[in-house]
């Protein structure tokens, strides 16, 4: 007994030391950290490894948001939407969009020193195209009939078909002819030159100093993999990472007091897409009811607590040249006029049909309660099947075997047509069996157009059909928030998938 | 009638197990009974005003993410939770029942062929032969009691193949087989009611695990379609509000522990029921 409670009395003893000892320890290193901080450089967390370092045969999204800041191509995205000119200082375009003329940039280095010349540009666009008879790496550079050296620092590139959007594919990395090993040894024009990657934990780039336009402000970045979505928020707070893009509202209300948060968006077109071939979407006045019963600010409401973009139309807001705010009032909510159009089509007493999402998408899970919800109101039954993502992939997306599905549909260009070329009648990619002639036509004349501003009212008018027949119940882009530790600032969202770190800088003291 | 409620009150006070079970599994089942006929809200009703708000005297439970409010929806979900748990416990402890007594009582080719099927189920875990079934066959109530019933089989077989072991040899059984007694009627008539006990505990305990089988594979994502939710996909949906709206996560959860652990007192009470 007596020798029970003096082990008791021991434990306990040895335990206020240890925690004692714990509690110093820990604290110290705390401080260290904070002493040994230099705002010169900055730890990114991404939640993936990289695929690889040869750009021109990654396919990974998350890849190229990394590398992005290694390579340039001959133009290059602003985050405007604009390509202006990189490795090209300047170009012209034939009138029959058929022959893309490249001044090289004076004077500009690739990371190892050497200068780029006219030859490194030929070489790396015919590596993409499959002009040695195999499969084009890039689908779009099979156009291409030739890459011609005219004198030390102009190229041309020759379109089999006349394609005035072709610029849009322009920003492929130019590389080194020299480079032997490019999926060892990445060498770019970029803002930052590649140091070292180590799988599954880091990537780590260096400032180059010899960058032909605006010097990156921060001199070593580190990209860590931190795959574990319940640490971010950890990580951030610990000071292991400095920012994070695409973390969640939950995730963004969590850190807000202490990291900077950027609002921006995904750059989607999240819609209820219907399957306009079948019964009663077949109708495009059921379709415009559904449009009039749902109401995307309150979906945003539920979903993001309010952030997001409203959409009225396959495009969005970041496209700014092309994206019409207008249409997001065609279908302001009216539950009576839905009622009114839904008995004019004869289905006064509402109708069934089940709505498919992929599970693994929360946001569009929870988009598709909310629209089963408001359909309520004008007697419309939606049932939600959850799918996984494989299946949704195979059964509605490949093969458009579905009622109605909630998704998010990027594009892959920084054209318009990459967005809007999916709702021409025999389009194989056309998700809800659109048909239209007034929308295949008018789509046809901005594909021929050469002039910008004549395209782009066409692809404008495309928009207005779209909304005019209600193709889909077009409801928002997705809000996406980005944390940097408050050190930083500058954060800069681009409409395509990528991270623009030479933008960002120290806050000054 | 009064023999059995005697007999009950006795077994009540001598088998505290039996009392705890009863009481808790009826709070559970009064929950259920009272939500099939009236729940405080709509389950599936939402209101942007009232996202994740705590206990209130509004909402007992809190709401939830989309405002709804979560007694309604433990109510409606413990129903769906109860219901998957029983069906999968039904098919589990029939097939199961029979493939054990067939095999224990015949032994021989049969009985070698079949237990090592089952030996070969057994090496997969249940929630693994779940979501492949689900995965083939797509989500939906159907498949989904089917295949968390065909994941239970096993344990079943297992259980009542090693007690109609036991029987086969005793006294009593020997003793019909001379008065020349049919193996259906011996299997049915004079070993199953004999090895009813620890059939009784076993359905128990496999129902507790076939609540928390259903949790699991709804926590991963393919048991329950929304908007309607079992318990388990409502804890799913709640982990990422733990730390800023604990009572969604904990008020399902906390409904979970007591249904499990009515029964599990239950089984424990009838396996010493006197």
């Amino acid at each position: 007994m007596t020798g029970r409670s003096f082990n008791r009395k021991a434990v306990s003893k040895l335990l206020t030391i240890v925690l004692a000892t714990l509690t110093i320890a820990l604290s110290g290193c705390s401080s260290d950290k904070t002493a040994g901080d230099d705002s010169s450089k900055i730890t990114i967390g991404i939640p993936q490894d990289i695929s690889g370092l040869d750009p021109h045969n990654i396919t990974g999204a998350g890849t190229k948001e990394v590398l992005f800041n290694v390579f340039e191509g001959l133009v290059k995205p602003d985050e405007n939407g604009n390509l202006n000119p990189a490795v090209a200082s300047d170009y012209t375009i034939s009138d029959d969009s058929k022959v893309y003329s490249f001044t090289l940039r004076d004077g500009i280095r690739f990371h190892d020193g050497s200068a780029v010349t006219a030859e490194d540009i030929k070489y790396s666009l015919e590596r993409n195209c499959g002009l040695d008879g195999s499969e084009p790496l890039i689908k779009s550079f099979s156009n291409i009939e030739s890459v011609s050296i005219v004198d030390d620092s102009h190229v041309d590139v020759v379109l089999t078909e006349g394609d005035s959007d072709f610029l849009t594919q322009l920003t492929v990395a130019i590389i080194p002819k020299s480079n032997q090993t490019p999926d060892s040894t990445p060498i770019g024009t970029g803002p930052y030159k590649f140091v070292s990657w180590s799988p599954q934990e880091s990537v780590v780039m260096t400032r180059f100093d010899d960058y032909w336009g605006e010097k990156a402000f921060i001199k070593d970045v580190t990209f860590k993999i931190t795959s574990n979505p319940d640490a971010i928020v950890m990580d951030l707070k610990g000071g292991s990472i400095d920012m994070f893009p695409r973390i969640t509202s939950t995730q963004a209300e969590q850190l807000k007091d202490e990291f900077m948060i950027y609002e921006g968006t995904m750059n989607l077109v999240q819609a209820l897409y219907i399957n306009n071939a079948e019964k009663p979407f077949d109708d495009v006045r059921v379709r415009q009811a559904l449009c009039y019963a749902i109401n995307p600010q309150e979906i945003m409401d539920f979903v993001s607590d309010g952030a997001g973009a409203e959409i009225g139309s396959a495009m969005f807001p970041s496209y700014s040249k092309y994206f019409l705010p207008e249409l997001n009032d065609t279908y302001n909510t009216d539950t009576d006029k839905a009622k009114e159009l839904l008995a004019q089509a004869g289905y006064q007493n509402g109708f069934e049909f089940t709505i498919t999402v992929p599970s693994n998408y929360t946001q569009h899970v929870d988009t598709a309660q909310v629209v089963s919800e408001q359909l309520k109101a004008i007697g419309v039954t939606a049932n939600i099947q959850e799918v996984e993502w494989n299946t949704w992939l195979s059964d509605v997306y490949t093969d458009k075997n579905y009622q109605a599905t909630v998704v998010g549909i990027d594009a892959s260009t920084l054209s318009a047509s990459s967005l809007l070329a999916r709702y021409v009648s025999d389009s194989p990619k056309n998700l809800v069996h659109f048909n239209s002639r007034e929308y295949d036509e008018t789509y046809s004349k901005a594909v021929a157009t050469a002039d910008d501003k004549e395209k782009t009212e066409y692809y404008k008018e495309c928009e207005r059909i779209l909304s005019k027949e209600a193709a889909s119940v077009y409801i928002q882009d997705l809000p996406e928030f980005v944390a940097l530790n408050r050190k930083f600032t500058g954060y800069v969202f681009y409409p395509i998938y990528v991270q623009d770190i030479a933008r960002i800088r120290p806050v000054e003291q | 009638m009064s023999k059995v409620g005697k007999k009950l009150k006795k077994n009540m006070r001598d088998n505290p197990y039996l009392a705890a079970g009863l009481v808790i599994t009826g709070m559970v089942l009064l929950l259920i009974i009272v939500g099939l006929f009236w729940t405080p809200y709509e389950p599936t009703a939402m209101n942007a005003k009232e996202k994740l708000s705590g206990i209130s005297l509004r909402h007992p439970m809190g709401t939830d993410n989309m405002g709804r409010d979560v007694l309604s929806r433990v109510m409606y979900g413990s129903r769906i939770t109860l219901f998957i748990a029983m069906g999968t416990v039904a098919i589990g402890a029939f097939a199961g029942t029979i493939i054990g007594a067939v095999t224990g009582y015949f032994g021989g080719m049969l009985d070698e062929v079949m237990m090592r099927i089952i030996d070969a189920m057994f090496a997969f875990p249940s929630i693994l032969l779940a979501l492949v079934i689900i995965s083939i066959f797509g989500t939906g109530w159907v498949q989904l009691l089917v295949s968390l019933g065909i994941a239970f089989v096993p344990s079943f077989a297992r259980i009542v193949r090693g007690e109609v072991l036991r029987c086969r040899n005793m006294d009593y059984v020997e003793n019909a087989r001379l008065q020349g007694v049919s193996d259906l009627r011996m299997i049915f008539v004079h070993i199953l009611p004999n090895i009813k006990g620890v059939l009784a505990s076993a359905i128990l305990i496999g129902f507790n695990n076939a609540v928390l089988a259903e949790a699991g594979l709804s926590y991963l994502g393919v048991g329950s379609q929304p908007p309607y939710a079992s318990l388990g996909r409502m804890l799913s949906d709640a982990q990422q509000y733990m730390f800023t709206t604990p009572s969604y996560v904990l008020c399902p959860g906390i409904v979970i522990v007591l249904m499990v652990l009515g029964f599990a007192f239950l089984g424990e009470g009838i396996s010493r029921w006197k």
